[in-house]
């Protein structure tokens, strides 16, 4: 379980029960005033790679918890640019604080950094590879908007051979009773290795181009963005962004089901209608708040406070 | 029987102690050389390959006088042939046989081949999980990206 000293690098190292019990302190966390837990604790941001909103809701949730923040700013100006190795500046950070979240463009980085620093390293995105807060706050945010995660039939539509959050949280949720539909272009289709680890879990899946075909049996609609740098042609790109816009027309047409919730782990280009914000099936704000609780209940159990 | 090939034994020379790195997948046979060192060293190597095989079709054998493999160069063994068996001969007598058998974590050997990996961008002794071991599949420790086949590098 995760506690004391743990680092928070993949979502791969956490089974069911573990991830249970970080979103059971989640819950805790957004239920009442934690304020003082972490007082006297020190969060180091070190972001080797832009973030806004990860970043805000990281320091967001250590004030919350009465921790102070050491952000170590933009990248352009630090000395971590200057060619000192990742090893270096970590041991050198961890002597200035208690924790630290790690935003780094090589794969690994956080893994790394976890095995030297000597405190718990929480990986804020890692290149193309992890981003473990960003699943909890998923998971925690279908938990919260469905009641369950076991049952459920999670579609995700867009770009999912690249987008790292839908391959997370695929695998984050073939450890609970969920049916997964993966709608895409074929030449954004998820990556085979996510299938057959999906076949070797045993997860019931789907995939499939036809985004009306498949909406009617979903419990959570997740989209991601389809950047246009994926595609050669423009046309194409317009073409297959047309295919997956959603809107409330579209919605209506295919007889969703009422209790259909649609996530985005944002920021949105216009694969989602504006006009959706204010329906109850949009949770996207929501989610992206949610990351607050979550990190307040990563912060606290690594810090041995709860 | 005038026109059957020769058994193995006839082909390739007999050796008194050392070892048979038997059953290589033919292509692999110079790879498990190198990976030898059989070069350098002063011992008495023998390098055969296009032998007959029920199991792996051709195959290559290498056998090594005076020594026996350590256990990284085996571990190397079975990621490039993974079929490969390896006897132990003492007294011109094959004493022990044991197919090659990859650890559950493969350690130092091998190079990530993502070139975004942490490992390849500062010096970090690579770690990969071994998925399955034949054909061999590794799983980054770090990157987590999955590696088959021609994509593993040996170091
Ligand atoms: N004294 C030796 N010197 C060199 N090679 C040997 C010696 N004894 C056995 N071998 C080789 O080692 C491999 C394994 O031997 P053995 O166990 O007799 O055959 P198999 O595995 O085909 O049943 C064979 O390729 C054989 O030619
Ligand atoms: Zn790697």
């Amino acid at each position: 379980m995760l506690g004391q000293g743990g680092s928070v690098t993949s979502i791969r190292d956490f089974d069911r029960d573990e991830i249970v019990n970080v979103l059971a302190v989640a819950g805790k966390m957004e239920a009442g005033d934690h304020y003082g837990l972490l007082q006297g604790k020190v969060l180091a941001i070190m972001f080797l790679e832009p973030s806004t909103r990860t970043r805000l809701s990281f320091a967001s949730a250590m004030m919350k918890l009465g921790g102070q923040v050491l952000d170590f700013g933009d990248v352009e100006h630090s000395s971590f640019k200057k060619g000192e190795s990742l090893s270096d500046a970590i041991r050198i950070v961890a002597g200035y604080c208690d924790v630290i979240a790690l935003r780094h463009p090589w794969e690994g980085a956080a893994r790394l950094a976890a095995q030297i620093a000597g405190r718990p390293v929480i990986n804020a995105g890692d290149g193309a590879n992890q981003h473990p807060t960003q699943t909890f706050l998923d998971l925690y945010t279908i938990q919260k908007v469905c009641g369950r995660i076991d049952g459920l039939t999670v579609g995700f539509v867009g770009d999912l051979k690249y987008g790292r959050t839908v391959h997370s949280l695929a695998t984050a949720l073939s450890r609970f009773d969920c049916r997964q539909v993966f709608v895409s272009p074929p030449s954004l289709s998820v990556p085979q290795g996510l299938l057959k680890e999906l076949e070797e879990a045993g997860v019931e899946h789907e995939q499939s181009e036809d985004l009306r075909g498949l909406l009617s049996s979903l419990d959570i609609l997740y989209c991601t963005r389809i950047q246009q740098e994926r595609f050669a042609d423009s046309m194409e790109y317009e073409r297959v962004k047309g295919a997956y816009r959603i809107g409330p027309r579209l919605l209506a047409e295919c007889g969703v089901k009422d209790g259909l919730r649609i996530m985005h782990p944002l920021p949105r280009l216009d694969e989602l209608s504006p006009a959706l914000d204010e329906t109850p099936f949009a949770v996207y704000f929501e989610q992206a708040r949610n990351g607050v609780p979550v990190r307040q209940a990563i912060l606290a159990m690594v810090l041995g406070k709860v | 029987m005038g026109g059957e090939p020769p058994s193995e034994e006839l082909s390739v020379a007999a050796i008194r102690n050392g070892t048979v790195i038997d059953h290589i997948q033919n292509e692999a046979t110079f790879k498990v050389a190198e990976i030898l060192r059989l070069d350098g060293a002063g011992e008495i190597v023998l390098v055969a390959m296009n032998l007959p095989s029920q199991r792996v079709g051709k195959k290559g054998i290498v056998k090594i006088e005076g020594r026996e493999l350590t256990a990284q160069e085996a571990d190397k063994i079975a990621l490039i042939a993974p079929e490969a068996t390896l006897n132990i001969i003492k007294n011109f007598r094959v004493v022990e046989k044991r197919r090659v058998e990859l650890p559950t974590k493969v350690e130092g050997i091998v190079r990530c081949f993502n070139p975004s990996c942490v490992t390849n961008q500062q010096s970090v002794n690579t770690c990969f999980e071994v998925l399955s071991t034949s054909p061999p599949t590794l799983r980054c420790v770090y990157c987590e990206r999955v590696m088959s086949g021609g994509d593993i590098i040996l170091k």
